[in-house]
């Protein structure tokens, strides 16, 4: 799109101010007379609450009070809810799952709260929290996704047998099973999606305080969009109308989808500060953060690919097991039935797609969306299982891909799951990263390594992305009187860029240089309403009303300017390069900043003025399906197991790219992620007692920059056709291409061993065991 | 974090006075390993009793066949000092490598070998090369000091004071960490001293640094990475977690002291 020549890699105008200490995070904020909130969590996986008795913790000095379920009971309070619906192959309802923010009669997963303690110091409400007897009666857990859908698997909740808290399907059965009747291959493959802990750099806090006056809540969180939180906590919890609460975002230190929700500790904090009277904080400890921030992933797959004997695929049949943990969180069963199986076509033509989704409940953290949220997971099935049939068929990974992708002549493109793609070119993409990665050269780096005893595999994913979230957005322009103009946005950074992006994209439309812009966010009583951030949603869908608002201004401007220049309305023109109003075919005109003040001015003293602000909400018609090839070397040390990524190569189709340095940073954030989810991150629960062992950075393994090669990132631009921006969204992209890249380079490392495949995460040890296993059999 | 008292004493002797007064105080160093515990309400003394006033637990010597590093050498010290680089190379270079910058600032060796953490560094090195314990009261052979999982020969209230290498004819040290914590989850230090013994100290792979026999007596009759390359360690004993089973561990001992032994040269 020639029209938005934005495309400067602009530094982000943020980080000045984030790098140096000046973000205002949501621990920074100190309410006057706050008091502070600690959370009992329960120590134990599954038990029966006979009695919670709060008497000793009361006297500790400094206790102002212990919130228990009953105290939440009395106060008439609802639910954390999960606000997805979802029916079963059968029609009935999903089980439910109901929970307030206090555990009442059963804990169910190792962190569940139990009580909440508040004191005039974090030490105080420790020590009361100690002094809380809790009598409970251990009941037997499960925490194995794999052993809780078992008959005679411990009940996570009485009415939900054998844990299957939905049975759902998508896509034509009948047709897939004919087709696999008549193929002349069937590969069959199961993979473990491992469950990651977001541990996003900043842990969740939360501030609130209450206005008895105007019977106001003002909450302060760590979100991903006020609104979402401000709206359940309203509907939900204290079923109060939702111009009762205030919530505000202030800096926020990373999400990835895990800051979406209503928290327990949120509506806690509300609740003791009404109860107080007084300010009440909650910040999370880094282990309290592994036993209550919802975690992500946590599938088993079983992926069926038919092909005819040329190697076409003819239908994709899968049966996807995901762990929800304990209790349904907000978004959980959508993560992998709607928005995963969305993308199980990929870039690749089916005649058929089925899909069976299995939502079961284990004694575990909750699970919901994380950092492409259901489209990782379908994406690193298809790739794990194409490069398993072109081994079994004896055929060119490559080839095999390329003689099924959707060419870009045939968009735009109605998939065998009934998504519509607008746009991609997949073929040039993929020949794109392969020049990039010198996939021919590959055999002498291999040899290089068998030289130094390292065995080196390369491996291939093509990815595609649907974005998704809230189906409008709204953006409003105001020429402010310290002559900023701000622009604010219903959209919520935690960390990605915003302010830049949208800075760049106001300056471009009105001509306002991008110093006099201020972005402002996540304030609900300033900014009405909002989709928040999350499905890689922003850009596209706060670009449109930002643009739906800047041509309001400008429509107002050359009203205001009809006046201002005593010429009719329709000789104005707007020059968006310098942001001038003129007369056509004079040269008497009038810059867009001082028109604003002049009218504001006039405003001010009364007489007739047209303000240049404006408002406007988009409407989201469509989503966008960002692509990309994502091609990994790794070497292995064969006596340790231990993996090293030697070089990373993406290649990436996020439409048009606004700001390539930020799209850079998120793909290279998005690779990180990835490839600590294939090669670190392991998420480990004992199976006896339901403990979850890898509850601190001790013992839960992140990748270090020394972990990480360079990330050498190529973008090709074939621009969305479904918004004016041409733009597709590239927050989770990294991530998704990034896990089946490393494992098919994994797996093809160790082909000469016999491995066929591996599970993520492949640590040293199950790299080693795989390596001497595969030796063994 | 419980309340305690804290104290900070100017000599060795009013540090052990403290401390004999009263079993629940704890002496500290870097606080590397003790705050942690702290914070984490998972200890509870009455006291801390601060050494890092004590002149006398300081400094590095070289001193004929013996290099003398002091307690509160620090791990960032020791990696740096022209005499440890010098006389032990793979003592310096094991500094160097212990956890991350800001513990290297902070942490010391008194520190890190009183405590015998089965996943630390210097107890392999202070067995690999059997070094002198010095404390307040007396000299500990590092062969008798470690004695379990956190255990050593120090009784309450008995500090560290220094640390005696003999300086060896040479030295190597190769290590797996942990994927996630860094520490060691099994290494081998490997020595030939000057009076041609050989030693071999595996850490990280059992509950407490031990030394590996028959590795010694393969070296002792041919110094070399093949010696030890089809050397197997039992399994049985070792640890086991998330990380890394007993037969993981077993087969690294085996690579860890071959990669140690190149690395002797
Ligand atoms: C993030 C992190 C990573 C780490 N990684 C590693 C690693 O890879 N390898 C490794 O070896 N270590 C590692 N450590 C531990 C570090 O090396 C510690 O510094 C060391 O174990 C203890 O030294 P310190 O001076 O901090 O001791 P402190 O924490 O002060 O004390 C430790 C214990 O020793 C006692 N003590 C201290 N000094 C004396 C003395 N002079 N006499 C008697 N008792 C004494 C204390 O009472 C306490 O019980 C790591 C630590 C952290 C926080």
């Amino acid at each position: 799109m020639a029209k938005f020549g934005l495309s400067q890699p602009l530094r982000r105008i943020e980080d000045p101010r984030l790098l140096k200490g000046g973000g205002r995070y949501t621990d920074d904020i100190a309410l006057p007379g706050a008091a502070h909130g600690h959370v009992l969590r329960s120590p134990h996986a599954a038990a029966r609450i006979r009695s919670v008795d709060t008497a000793a913790a009361l006297r500790v000095p400094g206790v102002l009070a212990v919130i228990t379920a009953k105290e939440w009971r009395e106060e008439g309070l609802g639910e954390i809810p999960c606000i997805i619906p979802l029916k079963n192959r059968d029609g009935s309802e999903r089980a439910s799952t109901p929970r307030g923010a206090l555990a009442e009669d059963r804990v169910r997963h190792v962190g569940d709260p139990v009580a909440f303690i508040v004191a005039e110091t974090p030490k105080a409400a420790k020590d009361a929290a100690e002094a809380v007897v809790v009598d409970y009666e251990v009941l037997p857990s499960v925490t194995d996704l794999d052993a809780a859908h078992r008959p005679g698997a411990p009940p996570v909740w009485d009415h939900v047998p054998n844990n299957i808290a939905f049975d759902w399907e998508a896509g034509d059965r009948a047709k897939a099973d004919a087709l696999f009747a008549q193929a002349a291959h069937v590969t069959r493959l199961t993979v473990v999606n491992n469950r990651v802990v977001v541990a996003s750099m900043e842990v969740r806090a939360a501030a609130a305080e209450y206005d008895a006056g105007e019977g106001k809540f003002t909450l302060y969180a760590g979100t991903q969009g006020s609104w979402l939180v401000k709206n359940l906590l309203a509907e939900s919890v204290f079923r109060l109308p939702p111009e009762k609460f205030r919530v505000v975002t202030p800096d926020v230190g990373g999400g990835f989808g895990m800051k979406l929700y209503l928290y327990a500790e949120y509506a806690l904090v509300c609740m003791a500060a009404r109860r107080l009277g007084r300010p009440v904080k909650w910040t999370s400890e880094r282990t309290e953060a592994f036993l209550s921030d919802t975690h992500g992933r946590d599938n088993i797959t079983l992926g069926e690919l038919a092909l005819d004997k040329d190697g076409k695929f003819l239908a994709l049949r899968t049966r996807n097991y995901a762990n929800m943990g304990a209790y349904l969180s907000t978004f959980a069963p959508f993560i992998p039935t709607g928005a995963g199986t969305k993308v199980l076509a990929s870039v690749y033509d089916f005649q058929a797609i089925h899909a069976h989704v299995l939502g079961v409940l284990t004694n575990t953290v909750p699970v919901d969306a994380y950092r492409g949220a259901g489209r990782p997971e379908s994406n690193y099935l298809v790739e794990r299982l194409i490069d398993t049939a072109a081994r079994e068929l004896g055929m060119d990974r490559i080839e095999l891909r390329r003689r099924n992708m959707v060419p870009r002549s045939a968009m735009p493109y109605v998939t065998a799951i009934g998504q519509r793609y607008d746009s991609g070119d997949f073929a040039a993409v993929l020949d794109a990263a392969l020049r990039k990665a010198d996939w021919a050269g590959f055999p002498a780096r291999r040899a290089e390594s068998a030289r130094r005893g390292r065995r080196r595999g390369i491996g291939l994913a093509y990815y595609l992305e649907a974005t998704g979230g809230s189906p409008t957005e709204r953006a409003e322009i105001r020429f402010a009187p310290d002559g900023m103009v701000e622009v604010l946005v219903g959209t919520q950074s935690t960390g990605q860029g915003h302010e830049t992006a949208y800075a760049m994209l106001t300056s471009h439309e009105l001509g306002i240089p991008i110093d006099r812009i201020r972005v402002v966010q996540g304030d609900s009583d300033v900014i009405p309403t909002g989709g928040g951030t999350g499905g890689a949603r922003s850009l596209y869908s706060e670009g449109q009303a930002i643009l739906a608002t800047t041509a309001t201004v400008i429509e107002k401007g050359k009203q205001a300017a009809s006046e201002h220049l005593e010429a009719a309305v329709a000789d104005i023109e707007f020059t968006p390069q310098g942001g001038r109003f003129s007369v056509v075919g004079t040269d008497r005109g009038v810059g867009i900043l001082d028109l604003a003040r002049i009218q504001r001015e006039r405003a001010a003293k009364g007489e007739p003025a047209t303000l240049l602000d404006a408002a406007e909400v988009a409407e989201i018609r469509a989503h966008t399906f960002p692509n990309g090839c994502h091609i990994a070397e790794v070497e292995v040390d064969p006596d340790t197991g231990l993996v090293g990524i030697a070089r990373y190569i993406v290649v990436d189709d996020v439409g048009h790219a606004i700001n390539p340095l930020i799209v850079r940073g998120q793909v290279h954030g998005g690779v990180a992620q990835g490839i600590g989810q294939a090669v670190h991150e392991r998420t480990a629960y004992d199976p006896e007692s339901g403990q979850l062992l890898s509850a601190s950075f001790m013992d839960y393994a992140l990748p270090r920059a020394e972990d990480l090669p360079d990330i050498e990132v190529e973008l090709i631009e074939v621009p969305c056709e479904t918004n004016p921006l041409g733009v597709k969204g590239a927050g989770e992209a990294g991530a998704v291409g990034s896990p089946p890249a490393v494992m098919n380079a994994l797996v093809d490392a160790l082909s000469d061993d016999g491995v066929r495949h591996l599970d993520m995460p492949a640590t040293p040890e199950a790299v080693w065991k795989a390596i001497h296993g595969a030796k063994a059999a | 974090m419980y309340d305690f008292a804290y104290h900070k004493p100017g000599s060795v002797a009013d540090a052990v006075k403290l401390l004999t007064a009263d079993p629940e105080a704890r002496p500290i160093s870097g606080g590397q390993t003790l705050l942690p515990a702290l914070k984490h309400r998972l200890n509870r003394p009455t006291a801390l009793v601060d050494l890092s006033g004590i002149a006398e637990l300081k400094g590095i010597r070289k001193e004929g066949d013996t290099l003398t590093i002091g307690a509160l050498a620090r791990h960032v010290d020791v990696a740096e000092s022209a005499e440890v680089t010098s006389a032990i190379p793979a003592l310096a270079r094991m500094a160097a490598n212990i956890g991350d910058i800001q513990v290297r600032n902070r942490g010391t060796i008194g520190g890190s070998v009183a405590n015998n953490d089965p996943a630390a560094d210097y107890p392999a090195a202070v067995l690999g090369l059997g070094a002198t314990i010095v404390t307040d009261r007396r000299r500990i052979a590092a062969d008798d000091f470690f004695q379990g999982m956190f255990t050593t020969a120090l009784e309450p209230g008995e500090l560290l004071v220094a640390i005696e290498f003999p300086i060896p004819e040479k030295a190597g040290y190769a290590k797996m960490r942990n994927p996630a914590s860094r520490y060691v989850m099994t290494g081998a230090f490997v020595a030939r001293l000057r009076s041609g013994e050989v030693r071999v100290a595996i850490n990280g792979a059992g509950p407490c640094v031990f030394r590996q026999a028959e590795m010694e007596k393969a070296l002792s009759a041919n110094w070399s990475p093949e010696a030890v390359a089809n050397i197997r360690q039992s399994p049985e004993g070792l640890n086991s977690d998330i990380h890394g089973s007993a037969e993981y561990r077993a087969h690294l001992v085996t690579v860890m002291a071959k990669r140690a032994v190149a690395e002797a040269g």
